[in-house]
């Protein structure tokens, strides 16, 4: 028979722009300890978190998804109809059907997008961004929008000290396109199927995790999977001028600057502390913070980021990226 | 470690790793005292000074274990007979 033909790629692929989208509603520590047995030290001591946004009645994760790409696309200079492909990271959509990429691909006006939600999630937006660039560099995609949202809000019981002080509402968005020099490297990813209960939902479908065994978890085994998404895109630690972990707890973050450093990253290496303003958000975390620290002017055009995502399942996807 | 450390030498490497993790001096650091209430560590901290207390003694210390560690003197005999 005659062979098939297949799609033509190209060589590399990078981040064009990136958005976000966070609700109106702050939430600070004290409105907190209003409803249940906490305080603002305890709240920060454990956590790292001073306030987070909680979404309102209008904000979905459709909706937060569609303003956070909608400013990627805007900030990497392009219209929906440059785009072919949504994929939306997220673990917390009440009804499965229709898809929220769907939902993003039409409110947004990208026609005939190839759509689709993937579920990783904290590791939601590492997954979904190594899917895109794979896409994009075999043919398969010109452009694809990438985004990380979710409304934990909805999962987490309002009363539970251990949850509730932790999780909040956003979306954070990247486009990925074509590049002559990769600006994506090659993802990291996995799964710790022995941990699968660590991090679940109960019943009454609330959010629940073994906070210790997450926490020994993520502070002893990420550093490693970044050190491995390093060594895939040919790169040291001290090449890292941005460390973007998933936002889980400022403690997690800093455990892993700390043995990053330990093997070669500087001391200079920016790392993201969105969680303090932002909470825990899930797969919006990773986009997000990028988003935040280059609207503040503390990550800049061309330096190179580490990207890690961890959660649930337990999942883990890092990658090496060029901001843009 | 090749030898099984005295129980002074598990207090005085406990000491030291409760020195890192939790900022306390490592003096402060006695057999009788409770992680909680007197040295003031919490859950994290703990998971913590278990990790370090696993690489440096050759020892398993469980997630589910941590709960029973009430004082340090309670660490140094469990470490003591697991090690």
């Amino acid at each position: 028979m005659t062979a098939l033909r297949i799609a033509t790629g190209v060589p590399g692929t990078r981040i064009l722009g990136i958005g976000s989208a966070q609700p109106e509603n702050v939430v600070t520590n004290d409105d907190l300890s209003k409803i249940m047995d906490t305080n603002d030290e305890w709240i920060r001591e454990r956590v790292g978190i001073v306030e987070r946004r909680f979404a309102g009645e209008k904000d979905t994760v459709v909706s937060m998804a569609v303003e956070a790409g909608s400013k990627a696309i805007a900030a990497a200079g392009l219209t929906p109809a440059d785009l072919d492909t949504v994929i939306v990271a997220n673990c917390t959509t009440i009804a499965p059907i229709p898809n929220a990429a769907a939902q993003v691909a039409d409110l947004i006006g990208i026609k005939a997008a190839g759509g689709f939600d993937l579920n990783a999630a904290c590791a939601g937006f590492c997954y979904a961004l190594g899917v895109a660039s794979d896409l994009v560099r075999s043919g398969s995609s010109k452009r694809a929008l990438v985004i990380g949202s979710e409304k934990l809000s909805d999962i987490v019981d309002p009363t539970d000290r251990s949850t509730a002080i932790i999780f909040a509402d956003a979306a954070g968005a990247a486009v990925v396109g074509p590049s002559d020099e990769p600006g994506i490297g090659p993802v990291a990813w996995g799964t710790a199927g022995d941990l699968v209960d660590m991090i679940g939902m109960t019943e009454e479908r609330n959010i629940y995790q073994e906070g210790q065994s997450v926490f020994r978890w993520a502070t002893t085994k990420i550093a490693p999977i970044a050190m491995q998404a390093l060594d895939l895109a040919g790169l040291k630690p001290s090449d890292i001028d941005v460390l973007i972990p998933h936002q889980a707890n400022l403690r997690i973050v800093e455990a892993i600057a700390k043995k990053l450093r330990k093997e070669g990253a500087r001391e200079d290496m920016v790392v993201a502390d969105d969680i303090v303003t932002s909470g825990n958000t899930s797969s919006a975390s990773v986009p997000m913070a990028m988003d935040h620290m280059r609207a503040a002017g503390r990550i800049h055009s061309g330096d190179v980021a580490l990207l890690i995502g961890f959660g649930a399942g337990l999942s883990y996807a890092g990658q090496v990226v060029v901001c843009p | 470690m090749a030898e099984k450390p005295t129980d002074e030498e598990i207090l005085a490497g406990l000491a030291e790793i409760v020195e890192e993790v939790a900022g306390v001096e490592a003096d402060e650091v006695t057999a009788e005292k409770s992680f909680v209430d007197d040295l003031d560590i919490d859950s994290l901290s703990m998971v913590e000074i278990a990790v370090q207390a696993e690489d440096r003694f050759e020892v398993k210390i469980p997630d589910a274990e941590l709960a029973n560690l009430k004082t340090v003197g309670d660490a140094v005999t469990y470490v003591s007979k697991n090690a």
